[in-house]
């Protein structure tokens, strides 16, 4: 039998209305010109404006529970909608790792006091947060975290530095991976999860710009940051394990899939106009039909996740091929298009194909990189130890 | 998938483990066990001879069969000329079947007395040597002609399943019939029947790496731990998930669409698993001693059967085209006819 499980899954039809009100929600934006769709914008796209307006209709925290501000509509709901934003390039970035994952991790591991202070805020689309996992030496080998905090008056005492924090000159908190103790033969134990404010002092941030020249990147240097014991997210020594499983949140959602999604519509256009021969038609209908399963593989993961399960590896493979697909799509409408990729250009296949291309080199590097998403399914199938 | 389906999986699994032999070229112990366990028409009708199920059901059958390289006619029994018998009104017999969709170069006759003949030539019919008969869709009408109503021209795919050449030459079908049938539906049919025997030897071929990979020593340790063989190995997996997902996807919802889709995306994914099976596998893996060319043959053929991913391809984006760039997201999720 195969070590991966997958079935299909199918969305409840009730949903269906809510996809119509979503649609018709991002069709009123755009009509009214206030969001452009770009390429890659949960990254780039941070509109707190935005984030309000999707707040005040319930589409943010829509897995937390109603007293916690939240919808409770639900993981499948919160599926709907964030892939229409995505499929329509909303700009989604101000609150979409604090409603992907700082939020669940708040509710499954925070503190009654936690919940309060923060969920509210990030289901009204005004609260952001960052995510402080990586560091200067430590990428894919998360392990190897050598932020360390030590033991101060009623709380914790802060010190090294977090790399690639997207967002964190702009967020207002950030959970970070922080050493508390030694790391023991694993490497898994000492990890601590702590709640971060980002204007606390000892703090600096410092833009890491991309290649584009774009500032969503950030380095935060924490010197003696004072981190109060009531911000300790779950328990003390037990951060890997929590951290592990917010990766399944990270890992398999359809922005891993749509990222460039909005360029493939522009040059659906732009065939519509020219006219299409059979060889056209063929390229992008082939790429259409990817994309619809492995739309149908996110679907599947996310219907085991609404059922409780946590299947990592799926999750995993789901990632490995929607990055990849990601950058396949761009190399069949540069094929498809025949115009320059141009970020100043007043085409907006032109333009969207230059974001695209630029922005690609993250897609099979953020949330652990494509080799070591394969690692994690190649141990999964072989006999334990063997892959070692 | 609910149990029930889980539990027929399970039992066509344990029917093939005992009785695949996948370097037989047809298997007639394997039929007569699928028979036995009612699983041979399984969509057609209960009143029509068949198990009344439905076609997530059927496929999941067709994939296990895949994993096995079962050399048996289920998916053009169950999924064709079942169907198009029961469709157009008429009791399904027992035993191997076949169809056909008739080009153009095919002729329906009606005779002065109210009599048929059929005339033409069907190419690469999938098992007609062995089928009881071949059931054609022409001109809006079933027509189903018995064994030995047509010679046969053998031939045969990759794998070397029958792909036979069908002469008819004035043959009196036993029976016409109406049909409301398409040749649209008749491709769609047969194309979700070639995915989901194509997931299940995906999965084969995925299993024999993983296990070469785990036994085969080299440089003093086993394949599975070069890193570079591991990408490989979690690589051939994702694409069998990925071909697996769709088919059922697919067979659930039934759409042309989706069915596209899932031949498509499953004809692509069939080279990258065979590929990197025989890679893994090296030198051994390429003999006709080794089972895996049960496995990847049948893939090679499969991709092309019924549509290859450019074929559907092209008619998936046609719908692409047409939806535009507010209208393909739309498409995506909502799916629908082709």
């Amino acid at each position: 039998m195969p070590a991966l499980r997958l079935d299909a899954a199918a969305l409840p039809p009730e949903l269906d209305g809510l996809r119509r009100d979503v649609r018709a929600f991002l069709a009123g934006e755009i009509a009214a010109g206030r969001i452009v769709p770009h390429a890659d914008n949960w990254l780039a796209g941070w509109d707190p404006a935005f984030s309000r307006r999707l707040g005040e209709r319930g589409w943010i925290g829509m897995t937390f529970p109603p007293e916690y501000g939240g919808s409770g509509a639900g993981s499948l709901a919160r599926f709907v909608v964030t892939e229409e934003l995505l499929a329509a390039g909303a700009p989604v970035a101000a609150h979409w790792i604090a409603d992907r994952q700082s939020g669940p991790s708040l509710l499954k591991f925070g503190t009654e006091e936690q919940r309060r202070a923060y969920l509210p805020g990030i289901a009204r689309g005004e609260t952001s947060f960052a995510i402080g996992m990586s560091e200067p030496d430590s990428g894919s080998d998360l392990a190897s975290v050598r932020t360390k905090a030590e033991r101060a008056d009623g709380g914790w005492l802060v010190n090294g530095a977090k790399m690639w924090t997207s967002g964190a000159h702009v967020a207002d908190a950030m959970i970070a991976l922080v050493r508390t103790g030694p790391p023991g033969e694993s490497r898994h134990e000492g990890l601590t999860q702590l709640i971060v404010d980002l204007r606390a002092p000892g703090l600096e941030i410092r833009p890491i710009r991309l290649l584009t020249g774009e500032h969503h990147f950030n380095e935060v240097v924490l010197t003696d940051v004072f981190v109060p014991d009531g911000r300790v997210l779950g328990t003390v020594g037990d951060g890997w394990r929590q951290v592990t499983g917010e990766l399944a949140f990270e890992r398999s959602g359809p922005e891993r899939i749509l990222s460039t999604f909005p360029l493939l519509a522009a040059v659906a256009g732009r065939l519509a106009e020219r006219g299409a021969d059979a060889a056209d038609r063929a390229r992008i209908g082939m790429v259409a039909a990817r994309l619809w399963a492995l739309r149908r593989m996110s679907l599947a993961v996310a219907a085991r996740l609404a059922a409780g399960d946590a299947p990592a590896v799926e999750a995993a493979a789901v990632k490995d091929l929607g990055t990849r697909f990601e950058g396949a799509l761009i190399e069949t409408v540069r094929l498809l298009a025949r115009v320059e990729p141009d970020l100043a250009s007043s085409d907006p296949l032109a333009h969207l194909l230059a974001q695209s291309v630029l922005h690609s080199p993250g897609f099979t590097l953020r949330g652990g990189t494509n080799e070591i998403l394969r690692g994690v399914v190649a141990k999964s199938l072989l006999p334990r130890g063997d892959a070692r | 998938m609910n149990d029930i389906v889980q539990d027929l999986a399970g039992t066509v699994d344990a029917v093939c483990a005992r009785h695949a032999d996948p370097g037989e070229g047809w298997n007639p112990r394997l039929w007569d066990e699928l028979e036995r366990v009612g699983v041979t028409l399984l969509p057609v009708p209960e009143e029509r001879g068949g198990a009344g199920a439905d076609l997530a059901t059927t496929a999941e059958v067709l994939r296990v069969l895949g994993r096995h390289a079962a050399a048996v006619p289920l998916a053009e029994t169950a999924l064709l000329a079942g169907w198009l018998l029961a469709e157009a009104g008429a009791d399904v017999p027992s035993g191997p079947l076949t169809a056909a969709l008739a080009g153009p170069d095919v002729a329906l006759r009606q005779n002065a007395g109210g009599g048929w003949t059929l005339t033409g030539t069907l190419p690469r019919v999938p098992w007609a040597r062995h089928a009881e008969g071949v059931a054609v869709l022409v001109d809006g009408r079933t027509a189903f002609v018995p064994r030995g109503g047509y010679e046969v021209g053998e031939g045969a795919n990759l794998a070397g399943e029958p792909r036979d050449t069908v002469h008819l030459r004035d043959a009196a079908p036993a029976q016409v019939l109406a049909s409301s049938a398409t040749a649209q539906e008749f491709r769609e049919r047969a194309a979700l029947g070639r995915a989901a025997l194509m997931a299940g030897a995906m999965e084969t071929a995925t299993d024999l790496a993983v296990r070469y990979a785990g036994e085969r020593v080299q440089f003093g340790r086993p394949l599975a731990r070069f890193q570079a063989v591991q990408q490989h190995l979690a690589e051939m997996a994702g694409e069998t998930l990925l071909a697996t997902v769709a088919a059922q996807a697919a067979a659930a919802e039934g759409t042309g669409f989706a069915i596209a889709a899932a031949k498509a995306a499953a004809s692509e994914a069939a080279g990258t698993v065979c590929r990197l099976a025989h890679q893994v596998h090296g030198a051994i893996g390429f003999t006709d001693e080794h089972g895996l060319r049960h496995a990847t043959t049948r893939l090679w053929a499969w991709r092309d059967e019924c549509g290859n991913e450019a074929e559907w391809g092209e008619a998936l984006g046609a719908r692409a085209v047409d939806a535009g760039t507010g209208g393909l997201w739309p498409l995506i999720t909502a799916g629908g006819d082709l």
